[in-house]
């Protein structure tokens, strides 16, 4: 992933104000002592997840094991419960991820690069549906899907959940192609290129760190949903991970802690570790700066 | 957030479009380009209006319909007009339903995500930067976390032999079984555990837009800090403020996994907010029509959030 120039360089201008004073200096510690605050109160619930994992006698309790432990991971790391619904996982990410990315670079150019009566309405209509509560509407997704026979459909949940990720994906990659400057393509057009040929060649190369963003934001919020696999897609075999974690719960999750600790960094540990390569690479305000600031 | 994004590409750039049909019938050319060149919108269109659109104006007409997953009303379900909005009415679970939304989305989302990311972002300005890199890595985590990952850990956190009750009884307090005693505490508490991260990136990003110039006069000026809280740097960020303020109600709006897995709406119905009801009356109980009342109820609620929030977002910005 390349890093733009630019991007990361608005980042923390720090120092700027360091004047050094008594009072300063008392502030310094009061906002240190209220991070401190923070900070374990955030980690306390997390500290379970990590500490439970490795631990032969997990409870509820957040303790310090006492016999460090891999036996949680080997017990739940069989296909059936771990390696087909990761699996399942990835597909579903993937595929809707790149479903949104092909529509909505399509549809940003012209958006982008015409003008037409038909662009401010649209994307008050893109907005408007970046904003919808998506729980809302499961239930006449659900009779859809029953209807047109998709439900249990692979690809009918991933058009589903693309079609959920369109509109913020819109609205991100046309703020993304507006940043492109316009008179590389114009001199392409004059050479006679079409414009398809140079969305391809000039703008998708110059823009690549957005797409990036808008990638990622996507494939985050699709690995992560419950809701949608949970409504639409019924067979073991198909379902992702985060059904798959939660049928496990239903079935041992009160009994056998540690695995049900050990599940659950498994299927989280992708998207974290992504996350700080992504937050490397690109900064992760900057990524949501795209998607709200506009 | 709105006008930069809906303002309108410079005119001069389609002027300076190669006029391509110079010979007659230039008008009928010109609107067969100008549609033409509208089509690489048709994907997106299409998958939005099938499994978007389509829902939503279903939704509306389900919800006077009396639609049923089982029973004779399966195969069958006719047009029985407002009859479901009446039912809703009248059912006592619907206005607590309503009135426990409102507290889930005023009491984690509105006061507390949002006043807890702009502080945790102010004083991460004046602390200690490896510390400040390290708490907000915290209250990021929370935020990356899977949602299921998420409500299951707050599950552990809040049950009765849970990690919250060890720490009240380290101080010598028993506390109670959170999610049956205190089910909406829990849950807000939650969720603000979840979500504080969001706002706190937001406002992270827009306090680094800050010019420090200015801050810097009103300290020369002799203002407090509180003054230069409350006078410069809040009304530099209040387009944030607003857009944040939209975001995270309408995400909280609808939070139905956390609920799901922490209490499944109970007990009783103690928890139950909008989407976990509407699930529960569709998929549990199979009324569909009833179910997708619900659900419209919550499509207008959040309709009329992103409606006021995207008018009070944009003139300033224009």
């Amino acid at each position: 992933m390349t890093t733009a120039p630019g991007l990361t360089a608005s980042r923390r201008k720090r120092g700027a104000l360091s004047l050094a004073s008594p009072r300063k200096k008392m502030s310094a510690i009061l906002a240190n002592s209220a991070l401190v605050v923070v900070g374990v109160s955030f980690l306390l619930p997390l500290a379970w997840l990590f500490l439970a994992a490795f631990d032969s006698r997990a409870t509820y309790q957040t303790q310090i094991p006492t016999t460090v432990t891999l036996d949680n991971f080997a017990a739940v790391l069989t296909p059936e419960l771990t390696f087909l619904p990761m699996w399942n996982s990835l597909l579903i990410s993937v595929g809707t991820a790149g479903v949104t990315v092909v529509a909505s670079l399509l549809a940003a150019y012209p958006l982008s690069r015409y003008q037409s009566r038909f662009n401010k309405p649209f994307m008050y209509a893109v907005l408007f549906g970046t904003s919808l509560p998506i729980t809302a509407i499961m239930v006449p997704v659900y009779l859809l899907f029953v209807q047109r026979n998709l439900l249990d459909s692979m690809p009918g949940t991933i058009l589903f959940m693309a079609a959920s990720a369109l509109p913020i994906a819109i609205f991100m990659t046309k703020n993304f192609m507006d940043s492109v400057p316009i008179s590389l393509e114009e001199a392409a057009w004059m050479d006679g290129a079409s414009a398809m040929r140079a969305l391809r060649s000039i703008v998708i190369p110059l823009m690549r760190p957005g797409i990036a963003v808008v990638a990622i934001f996507v494939f985050f919020q699709a690995w992560g949903n419950f809701f949608v696999p949970f409504i639409l897609l019924l067979s073991p075999s198909k379902q992702p991970a985060a059904i798959s974690i939660y049928t496990f719960f239903g079935q041992y999750g009160s009994i056998a802690y540690g695995q049900l600790a050990a599940f659950s960094l498994i299927y989280a540990v992708p998207v974290m570790v992504l996350y700080v390569v992504v937050s490397r690479g690109i900064g992760g305000s900057f990524a949501l700066a795209g998607a709200v600031k506009g | 957030m709105t006008a930069q994004v809906l303002s309108p590409t410079p005119a001069a750039r389609d002027r300076r479009r190669p006029d391509r049909q110079r010979s007659g019938r230039r008008s009928i050319h010109a609107a067969i380009a100008r549609v033409a060149r509208m089509i690489p919108l048709a994907p997106a269109i299409i998958i939005m209006v099938i499994f978007l659109v389509g829902p939503i104006v279903w939704s509306f007409y389900g919800s006077l319909t009396n639609a049923a997953l089982t029973g004779p009303n399966a195969a069958h379900s006719s047009f029985i007009g407002l009859d479901n909005y009446v039912k809703l009415w009248n059912d006592p679970v619907f206005p607590l339903s309503l009135w426990l939304t409102v507290i889930f989305t005023l009491g984690s989302a509105v006061i507390s995500q949002n006043v807890l990311g702009l502080g945790i972002a102010l004083v991460i300005n004046r602390a200690n930067r490896r510390l400040g890199t390290l708490v907000s890595s915290f209250v990021v985590a929370a935020w990356i976390l899977p949602e299921i990952v998420a409500a299951f850990v707050c599950y552990a956190y809040f049950s009765k032999d849970g990690t919250l009750n060890q720490i009240l009884a380290a101080f010598g307090m028993t506390g109670p079984n959170w999610l049956y005693s205190f089910p909406m505490f829990a849950i807000i508490l939650a969720n603000i555990w979840r979500g504080t991260a969001f706002s706190l990136l937001v406002y992270q990003a827009a306090l680094n837009d800050v010019p420090p110039e200015i801050k810097e006069a009103a300290m020369i000026d002799g203002a407090s800090g509180a003054k230069r809280l409350l006078y410069v740097t809040i009304p530099m960020i209040k387009n944030t403020i607003t857009t944040n303020l939209m975001l995270i109600t309408l995400q909280t709006l609808s939070v139905f996994t956390l609920i799901y897995v922490m209490t499944a709406g109970g007990p009783g119905n103690d928890s139950t907010t909008l989407p976990v009801l509407a699930y529960k009356e569709a998929f549990r109980f199979s009324n569909i029509g009833y179910g997708t009342a619900i659900a419209t109820v919550l499509l207008l609620i959040g309709a009329v959030f992103s409606i006021i929030y995207t008018r009070a977002a944009r003139p300033s910005k224009d």
